[in-house]
């Protein structure tokens, strides 16, 4: 006989109160960065020697202006799991290891964070 | 309380084998090193929304911003997030592979290893090459 609840079993979640998310995110943030990263770096290329109001312009073009926006994000969520995973294997003192995956989600909505508001800026601005 | 295991160390007991010991084979230099270039790329995405944020500010900010780049260091550690990010794509999308259930042959998975090498390295010096090419001798727009 078993104590756990229905609900419990069905859910399929141990002690660690979750499951495969992390895993699934990393790879569907992974198969939806193999076109943006390519985008990114061929417009990058694209780029290279123009003034600057014509890399404004870029990215100030709709579509460009989305791709980037998307680049960002899905790279900042593939990154910050990417990480976990590397403090996580790495830092076995609980502390620093609460400390370091704290810093981690930090760093990640402040990176993303403030390239979104750069890109909204160029795009009112 | 009883014996701590961690010491004093016992003569003549076996101990298993750490990462050291062993010759690397190449599946394992892809492995760390995808890791390796997944934090480079971390760090360099810092590169990212700072060239954004730059831009978005005018040139004030923008022009140090390009100086920045284009200095010595600068170049190195562009050219170093340009491999990494490479690196990390081709390598990557040999792991979406293994996902999926392909490739696993010990054989297969070694020359997936060279050809990720040998393709990430050609690919970043064709976009350095082409991007000097473009700064230097190449068509003005």
């Amino acid at each position: 006989m078993s104590l756990e609840t229905p609900l419990h079993r069905v859910q399929g979640l141990g002690s660690a109160h979750s499951g495969v998310r992390h895993f699934w995110r990393e790879r569907v943030t992974a198969a939806a960065l193999i076109p943006l990263s390519a985008w990114f770096v061929v417009s990058v290329m694209f780029l290279v020697g123009q003034t600057e109001g014509e890399v404004a312009a870029y990215f100030q073009h709709p579509w460009n202006a989305l791709l980037m926006a998307l680049f960002v994000i899905v790279a900042c969520v593939h990154m910050m799991l990417g990480l976990q995973v590397v403090i996580d294997d790495y830092v076995h003192r609980p502390g620093q290891r609460i400390v370091l995956l704290l810093f981690n989600r930090a760093f990640t909505w402040i990176v993303g964070g403030l390239s979104l508001v750069a890109l909204l800026r160029l795009g009112v601005g | 309380m009883a014996d701590n295991p961690q010491s004093p160390p016992l003569r003549g007991r076996p101990l298993s084998p750490h990462l050291s010991i062993y010759k690397w084979p190449i599946t394992m230099a892809t492995s760390i090193t995808h890791r390796a270039t997944g934090v480079a790329i971390s760090m360099g995405i810092i590169l990212v929304a700072w060239g954004l944020l730059a831009l978005a500010s005018g040139p004030e900010l923008y022009q140090p911003f390009i100086a920045a780049i284009a200095s010595p260091v600068g170049l190195v550690i562009l050219a170093g997030f340009l491999w990494s990010l490479i690196y990390h794509f081709l390598n990557g999308i040999r792991h979406l592979a293994w996902d999926l259930g392909y490739g696993f042959e010990v054989s297969t998975a070694s020359r997936s290893g060279v050809t990720v090498i040998a393709l990430s390295v050609l690919l970043a010096l064709a976009v350095l090459g082409y991007a000097w090419w473009a700064l230097h001798g190449g068509v003005r727009r």
